[in-house]
């Protein structure tokens, strides 16, 4: 039941949304006004819009309510997610217009689709309604498919872009489905209004709340990419610009776990009953099949995605767990797993220089003698995403796989960690190149610009901060 | 400064010495190489007080420090030394700078990256001696990995992609599932005392089910065994020694290996000692084997590396017979000679390197009559080759008499065996000396070769004071080690008593009730 009485609270509930997409929207028309040579302007302006939503998510800090009724909600979970997508979308910015020297972008409508698209993360992170949930997953997801799609001229990007859209839209609509089917079960779409009905009434008694979850799982796997929803993934990271797969990779599976924990685990706490043994049966295959397809890559953006892949399962093996560890678990890694990836991609794209032509990975041979600042960088995010201490993807592993033990699955963890040795191979493997193999020919020093200096620079020290110091992080779960 | 304070210090100035050395200009090379020596040296006189204030006669840990490091999950920075790890600590820190000392001519590029990651290895493997909370510990046995994968595939021989590589998977397979075990340890205990703590001496206080113990005691034994290297799992062992860089290679025997031993006794022995008592036949027979194994396979070795290679995996089949024997002897024997073997191997190593330096082969072979034209190194050489014999009067004499002794009260037939590894050693070692060293010169080149220069020398003989003074004073040693080994040991003997109770099946069947025993939370934190 939505009040019709709106109060300042429930509009400052959602500030920084309203940020973002008020400047979203204003930069499209703006953009016409500026010229062609100095476009660039319009980024700067977008990092303002960011750093303004932050600030608008600074002033909810502490706070736990629920806004327009039950739709929206603002708490920890909600607040710390929307940092999340904040830097992630600052950090894509940063390596956006780093990106422009290799390949000719439009700013005009980049840029309000990257704060348009985490408005839309934002939304699914602080819902407390299936709708708000559809909703931000299609804002974002529209944005997406056609951030994708961006180099009209290159048709990888093209490919992606349809493939995208078009495996995407299924997806849409099991979810849709799915959300309807619920509505017809509980008579609410609400969050707390689900919770408050399974807790009274049994899961098994109406089948329909059983196939309605599952095609929620659907949906949310789709977007997190896990097996076998995943067939999209390499191709669309692939064919994608370089700023977008590196924003897909984090954003778009930061958000959609957001919603899993949402709906799975703070909602209906469904998972420790009927939908435990599926969920743990998509961590093992999500895990397996993305390491092992890994491991016979040749280029930098499949290896990753496949790399996305498997981490999407290391995530589900918190999500599993259904614990009071796996809430900070997740968000935890979901952080860690912010800074490796984007120092990654930060390094692949500069790697990849004009066009995006050298991402194989023979092209990173000598990396680390050639340019020693890029190659420190990518050594340490794939010590860290292959778990190695003192980088922060350990500390992150840990917490996890302690999740998942904590509710006794011991074997799952012990899959965990074997899967962890076999992605010691693949992400070595670019160690191997960057410093146990010659420079090719005529490699050169590659520039820097100083915004991808900062995405660097930002990425090495937080992994290296939090893998020391997990603490400074975790300890603000227990604030609230 | 208070011992407590040292202890860290001597932890975390290699990682210091790390952060300056960023600031150096990548072209001084020679005052690179010389910081990163004063560093490491100022570590190990640091440390020697450690060592003269260790308080014999007590079994307790000293020098504790105890700070909260992550409240979240519990795991806490502890860490402090007894009597199985003061040696090794020690030994750490003495074989660090006669390492770097070994890499001034041997590194001729990229000298500034090899110093870092030298000091980075150093500061991992003193924590590793020093920690006393499960993710402490597991995070610096973890970090030392990465410094030793790079120097081999960095700095090493031809084929060092594959050696490190090899080395990287092997251990991580091994560490893997010891992590499986640590997060099932630290719920286990929760489940006992109701209290979420990884500290190491909590462990020791636990009661674990035999049903259970045996599982965690092999994740915790596979891991370590590993590292050892034990027969089966020491194949990594030779490609690793024989690829790695002359430094890398006296680390890797020295201080890594020992890691595994050290593991043993830092927790398999204590936490799970009736599975101990109940593994101890197969790791008898997998010791004597890789006693008998590696001593024979050195025999036929024609590359000198791989000779010293095959031996260490011999020698550390004793200490692990010393352990396993789990008498006052054969655990004092066991801690010592992984001193022993340190110091012997890790001169081998050197001279090697020394020889390599010069001729740029290792073939035993390509020598022969070296005693005319280098006779100071024929003389320290064969001082190093006696002592990793075992000959009276060295440091290698005390270690396996004592492993010896200490087994032959438990299980003749194994002590006898054992024997015959010690025979066979130096059989392979006096006869590779005579190709080497005597007869008449085959090559050329081998006339003109120069003798060791003052470096040189200085670091041989470093070393070889330790052999003698083990040799000949061993109790300086082993008086420190005394009260920790008596304690461990009455730890096991009590466990005896309970095993006779225990249901002893171990199958398939109860692995898969092991699995299926869920260890639950309940409420969680």
């Amino acid at each position: 039941m939505i009040s019709v009485n709106l109060q300042t609270s429930d509009f400052l509930g959602i500030l920084p949304h309203l940020v973002l997409s008020v400047f979203g929207i204003l930069m499209l028309g703006l953009g016409v006004f500026i010229p062609k040579s100095k476009h660039k302007w319009l980024a700067y302006i977008g990092l303002f819009g960011i750093i303004l939503g932050a600030a608008g998510n600074v002033l909810l800090w502490g706070q736990n309510y629920s806004a327009f009724g039950e739709m929206v909600r603002v708490d920890q979970l909600s607040i710390i997610l929307n940092f999340i997508f904040l830097t992630t979308a600052a950090f894509s910015l940063l390596l956006t217009i780093n990106y422009s020297e290799f390949v000719e972008l439009e700013f005009i409508e980049f840029i309000p689709l990257v704060l348009l698209a985490t408005t839309g993360m934002m939304l699914m992170a602080s819902a407390g309604h299936l709708m708000i949930i559809f909703l931000g997953l299609e804002t974002m997801s529209i944005a997406l498919y056609v951030m994708a799609g961006f180099r009209r001229d290159n048709k990888y990007s093209l490919e992606a872009a349809l493939k995208y859209f078009l495996l995407g839209a299924f997806a849409t609509g099991f979810l849709l489905y799915g959300i309807a089917l619920i509505y017809g079960v509980v008579g609410s779409a609400d969050l707390k209004a689900i919770m408050e009905y399974f807790t009274k009434n049994s899961l098994d008694a109406n089948v329909l709340s059983l196939i309605g979850l599952g095609l929620l799982i659907v949906g949310f796997g789709f977007k997190v990419a896990l097996v076998p929803f995943h067939m999209w993934t390499p191709d669309v990271y692939q064919g994608s610009p370089m700023p977008v797969t590196a924003y897909m990779a984090v954003g778009a599976k930061a958000a959609g776990f957001a919603a899993i924990l949402r709906v799975f685990i703070q909602s209906a706490n469904f998972i420790s009953f009927q939908w435990a043994d599926i969920f743990w049966i998509l961590a093992v295959l999500t895990m397996t099949v993305g390491n092992v397809m890994a491991l016979v890559q040749d280029d930098i953006k499949r290896m990753l995605a496949y790399s996305s892949i498997a981490h999407a399962g290391y995530l589900l093996v918190g999500v599993v767990s259904a614990n009071d560890l796996t809430i900070p678990s997740v968000v935890f890694y979901l952080l860690v797993y912010l800074f490796m990836n984007m120092g990654a991609f930060a390094v692949a794209e500069l790697v990849g220089s004009k066009e995006e032509k050298k991402t194989k990975i023979n092209y990173f041979h000598g990396l680390g003698y050639s340019n020693p600042f890029i190659g420190l960088v990518m050594a340490v995010c794939m010590f860290s995403l292959a778990g190695f201490p003192p980088a922060a993807g350990f500390i992150g592993k840990f917490y996890l796989f302690s999740s998942a033990m904590q509710s006794g699955y011991l074997w799952l963890v012990i899959i965990g960690v074997i899967n962890s040795v076999i992605s010691v191979y693949y992400y070595l493997r670019i160690v191997v190149a960057m410093y146990m193999y010659k420079p090719e020919e005529g490699a050169e020093k590659i520039e820097i610009m100083a915004g991808t200096r900062l995405v660097l620079l930002l990425s090495i020290l937080s992994i290296l901060y939090l893998g020391v110091l997990p603490n400074t992080f975790l300890k603000l779960f227990y604030l609230f | 400064m208070n011992p407590q304070l040292l202890l860290n210090v001597t932890i975390f100035l290699p990682l210091a010495g790390v952060i300056t050395l960023l600031f150096f200009p990548k072209e001084k090379e020679q005052l690179i190489k010389i910081w990163a020596l004063f560093i490491s040296l100022v570590t190990f006189l640091l440390s020697v007080p450690l060592f003269c204030s260790f308080r014999s006669g007590v079994s307790d840990i000293q020098f504790e420090t105890l700070a909260v490091w992550i409240p979240a999950i519990g795991a806490n920075y502890r860490v402090g030394l007894d009597g199985i790890s003061i040696l090794l600590y020690m030994l750490t820190a003495f074989m660090i700078p006669i390492a770097i000392l070994a890499s001034f001519h041997a590194i001729t590029y990229r000298v500034k990256e090899y110093m870092i990651t030298f000091l980075f290895l150093e500061t991992g493997m003193l924590g590793v001696f020093s920690a006393l909370d499960l993710v402490l510990f597991y995070i610096f046995w973890e970090a030392m990995l990465i410094p030793m994968y790079l120097i081999i595939g960095i700095w090493g021989g031809p084929r060092r992609i594959y050696a490190a590589i090899k080395f990287v998977i092997y251990t991580m397979v091994g560490s893997a599932l010891m992590l499986a075990a640590i997060l099932y340890l630290y719920f286990l205990n929760h489940n006992f005392t109701g209290i979420y703590t990884f500290d190491i001496l909590k462990m020791y206080q636990l009661s674990i089910p035999f049903g259970k113990q045996v599982w965690l005691f092999l994740a915790f034994a596979l891991a370590f065994a590993i590292k050892v290297p034990l027969f089966p799992l020491h194949t990594w062992l030779p490609d690793a020694h024989v690829e790695a860089p002359t430094a890398g290679s006296i680390i890797l025997a020295a201080v890594l290996l020992k890691m595994g031993t050290y593991g043993f006794l830092r927790f398999n022995l204590p936490i799970f000692p009736e599975a101990s008592l109940y593994f101890t036949q197969l790791f008898f027979i997998l010791a004597v084997i890789g006693i008998l194994y590696g001593a024979l396979v050195s025999m036929v070795q024609d590359d000198i590396k791989k000779l010293v290679a095959y031996s260490s995996v011999a020698h550390l089949g004793f200490v692990m017979l010393g352990i396993f024997a789990m008498t006052v002897q054969g655990l004092q024997g066991g801690i010592l000679q992984m001193i022993n073997h340190g110091l012997s191997t890790g001169a081998l190593f050197l001279a090697v390197g020394m020889i390599y330096e010069r001729r740029h082969t290792r073939l035993i072979e390509d020598f022969g009559g070296i005693s005319k034209s280098m006779p100071i190194f024929a003389s320290l050489f064969l001082i190093v080759c006696l002592s990793s014999l075992g000959l009276p009067g060295t440091n290698g004499f005390v270690g396996e008499f004592l492993i010896l002794v200490g087994t032959f009260m438990v299980n003749k037939t194994f002590a006898v065996l054992g024997t015959a590894g010690i025979i066979i050693a130096a059989v392979y070692l006096l006869w590779m000396y005579k190709r080497m060293m005597f007869g008449t010169i085959t090559h050329e080149e081998n006339r003109k070769l120069v003798d060791l220069d003052l470096r040189e020398v200085v670091a041989l003989i470093s070393i070889i004071i330790f052999i003698f003074w083990i040799g000949i004073y061993p109790s300086t040693f082993t008086q420190k080690t005394e009260a920790s080994v008596n304690h461990l040991i009455q730890r096991v003997k009590k466990a005896q008593v309970n095993l006779q109770l225990e249901n002893r099946v171990l199958d398939f069947k109860s692995f898969l009730s092991f699995l299926a025993d869920d260890n639950k939370q309940a409420g969680g934190k």
